[in-house]
């Protein structure tokens, strides 16, 4: 039996996956364990790469970072940033995909709408960022010579000094570059579901809004936390456009992200690359545990709906079964 | 034969009632929606077009209106600004052409071999391998760059692509798309065929499983390019020569002190990074959304 699964073929697949691994564990498993135990270490400064391990207290970087306030800030920052973002983003895709999977409407020129509405996101975010903080610019940026050309406002705007305004910002250009992605990816999960089950509902009599959230919703679950879970990896690791779009983590560090703050921490200033490591292996746990929290949530929900669409089955096998007896009897 | 009738005639009404409903859309929601899709459109395209034109003025008449559709004669006088000082779009371009290419031809020909050694063979490890390449692929590798920064730096190899380039040997999330993508292309029986006329492993996998996979590489090939090419963090930690900056870098430098008043150049400078992404992306965008689409499937 092992001699059949040995069948000198099987070497081949160790070969093959070699390579693989041999990166990984260089580029990516060495780094991950370096990064955990630098932030249990003493190592900081240019150039520095002597480290110790803390002696009086080995939490003492987590104890800083956890009660940093900057830190805390910038934690929040990113949560806001991100559900600012994803809302409208995730609202906005729904939306579009229920127009243009409707076979009422019959939307024309959906494919040179989808080529449009995608094109951000193919752009580099750094261009992105500094071109719209060239359009947003202080006294004649192109928005503010817009807004006073249509008379909206009389004299130009600072956009980039108000704190909230620099947020919205930002958050606008998340979501200006992330639902023409997020809408593809629904249009090809509905595209994906039965037509059978929407001639159905179409024969039943439900109409636009109950067929929506009542067949097309449920059947894009998945996709749905598939999109979910990766914004939020990528959210919570937000990096190019708050740090290119205004300096310094902005007015009053309101667009200061987490990741900017590691980078702040370990690459400015005086370099601590210890405090920095611990940041990340905090954002680390959080998302691991987040995502990991999601797919756990769903799943169970689907096997749930499962048992109790097999216990209704049962339940009305059973009931069909009382009946022909009942007829039988008759 | 009565009760046929009756079905036949309730099956018509049914059709009937659908002909009904798709013929009494509401027209209104039918402008609303093209409304919002034209004005989406503005919105989508409106920036790039304003730093195209801004590209060819002068930072006088951008300081007179900053919005105009008409381009002016500026162009050169903008680039001669440009590249008088640090940013230096050609070694940004050949750099992150480097780069992104090395990337792309790695992960593409690693990640294919990998997901081979996973489909084809039957080995021990085999399901715990797969399971450990889903559990990884969603970890960022952003919040581990203390550690690979550290490890370039003690070897003395920051400043250098290659160490933007080799890490892309292990892209797990790749091993899983072309894995699920093989599983159904590849027919076991014509690798077995090939064995029997006497082609060795790798041979194999080269001459015929690397073709079959063309689809897929393709795809995989564009976004890998793109996400390479867009890449700010990394390289922004390992490169400090400005002779090794790739593009995104160079950009970043359009925010310094140093094209402070020079609105025009600025609007360039940024022209030049977006443009070419803007017409590959035009030429294949037919690919590129059907990629998107086929992205959501693997999730």
């Amino acid at each position: 039996m092992k001699k059949g699964k040995f069948n000198g073929y099987a070497k081949w697949g160790y070969i093959f996956c070699i390579p693989f691994f041999l990166a990984y564990a260089i580029f990516q498993l060495y780094p991950t364990f370096y990064t955990i135990i630098i932030g249990f270490t003493d190592l900081k400064g240019v150039a520095a790469t002597d480290w110790h391990f803390l002696k009086d207290d080995l939490f003492a970087n987590y104890k800083f970072i956890l009660g940093n306030s900057m830190f805390r800030k910038a934690f929040g920052n990113t949560v806001k940033l991100w559900v600012f973002n994803f809302i409208p983003q995730i609202s906005l895709a729904l939306l579009l995909t229920a127009w243009f999977t409707d076979r009422r409407f019959k939307i024309k020129g959906e494919g040179f709408f989808k080529v449009v509405f995608y094109m951000p996101n193919i752009i580099t975010a750094a261009t992105i960022a500094i071109l719209f903080s060239s359009l947003f610019g202080f006294p004649m940026g192109p928005v503010n010579d817009l807004l006073m050309r249509f008379g909206f406002i009389d004299e130009p705007y600072n956009f980039l000094i108000k704190k909230n305004v620099a947020q919205y910002i930002i958050m606008f250009i998340q979501t200006w570059m992330w639902y023409g992605y997020t809408m593809i990816i629904l249009i090809s999960g509905v595209l994906g579901i039965s037509t059978e089950i929407f001639e159905a509902a179409e024969v039943d009599g439900a109409n636009g809004w109950q067929t929506f959230w009542l067949i097309t919703i449920p059947n894009i679950k998945t996709i749905l936390l598939f999109t979910l879970v990766t914004s939020l990896i990528g959210g919570l690791n937000m990096f190019d456009i708050p740090q290119l779009f205004v300096f310094g983590g902005g007015p009053d560090n309101a667009t200061m992200t987490t990741n900017i703050f590691i980078y702040n921490q370990a690459f400015k200033g005086s370099y601590m690359y210890n405090r920095a490591s611990a940041a990340s292996m905090i954002m680390f746990v959080i998302i691991v545990v987040l995502s990991a929290l999601l797919f756990y949530l769903l799943r169970d929900k689907d096997e749930k709906a499962l048992e109790r669409i097999k216990k209704e089955e049962r339940k009305a096998q059973k009931i069909r079964a009382k009946e022909a007896a009942a007829r039988g009897q008759m | 034969m009565a009760l046929n009738l009756s079905k036949a005639g309730a099956a018509g009404s049914g059709a009937a009632v659908t002909m009904n409903k798709k013929q009494q859309h509401n027209p209104v929601l039918k402008v609303i929606i093209y409304i919002v899709c034209i004005i989406l459109t503005i919105l989508s395209l409106m920036p790039f077009i304003i730093m195209m034109v801004n590209a060819t003025r002068s930072t006088n008449e951008i300081q007179a209106h900053a919005v105009s559709l008409i381009p002016s004669k500026y162009l050169f006088n903008n680039l001669k600004i440009l590249v008088s000082k640090s940013f230096d779009p050609k070694v940004g371009f050949m750099n992150s052409m480097i780069v992104s290419v090395g990337v792309t031809l790695l992960a593409i020909y690693f990640s294919t071999l990998t997901a081979y050694g996973l489909v084809i063979y039957d080995w021990r490890l085999k399901n715990a391998v797969f399971k450990f390449i889903v559990a990884v692929m969603m970890i960022p590798a952003q919040l581990t760059t203390i550690g690979f920064y550290q490890m370039v730096y003690k070897i003395h190899m920051t400043n250098h692509l290659s160490m933007l380039i080799l890490p892309a040997i292990a892209n797990s999330s790749m091993v899983f798309f072309m894995r699920q993508y093989m599983v159904g292309a590849l027919p076991f029986e014509l690798v077995q065929a090939a064995r029997i006329d006497g082609a060795g492993e790798f041979f194999i996998f080269n001459k015929i499983a690397l073709p079959i996979m063309k689809p897929a590489i393709a795809t995989q090939a564009i976004f890998t390019f793109v996400g390479s090419w867009n890449n700010l963090f990394t390289p922004m930690i390992l490169l400090t020569d400005q002779k090794k900056f790739t593009l995104p870098i160079m950009v970043s430098l359009l925010r310094g002190d140093i094209y402070r008043t020079e609105f025009g150049t600025i609007y360039l400078g940024l022209t030049m990074t977006a443009l070419p992404l803007i017409i590959v992306y035009l030429i294949l965008s037919k690919y590129i959304i059907a990629g998107v689409a086929l992205g959501s499937v693997k999730g």
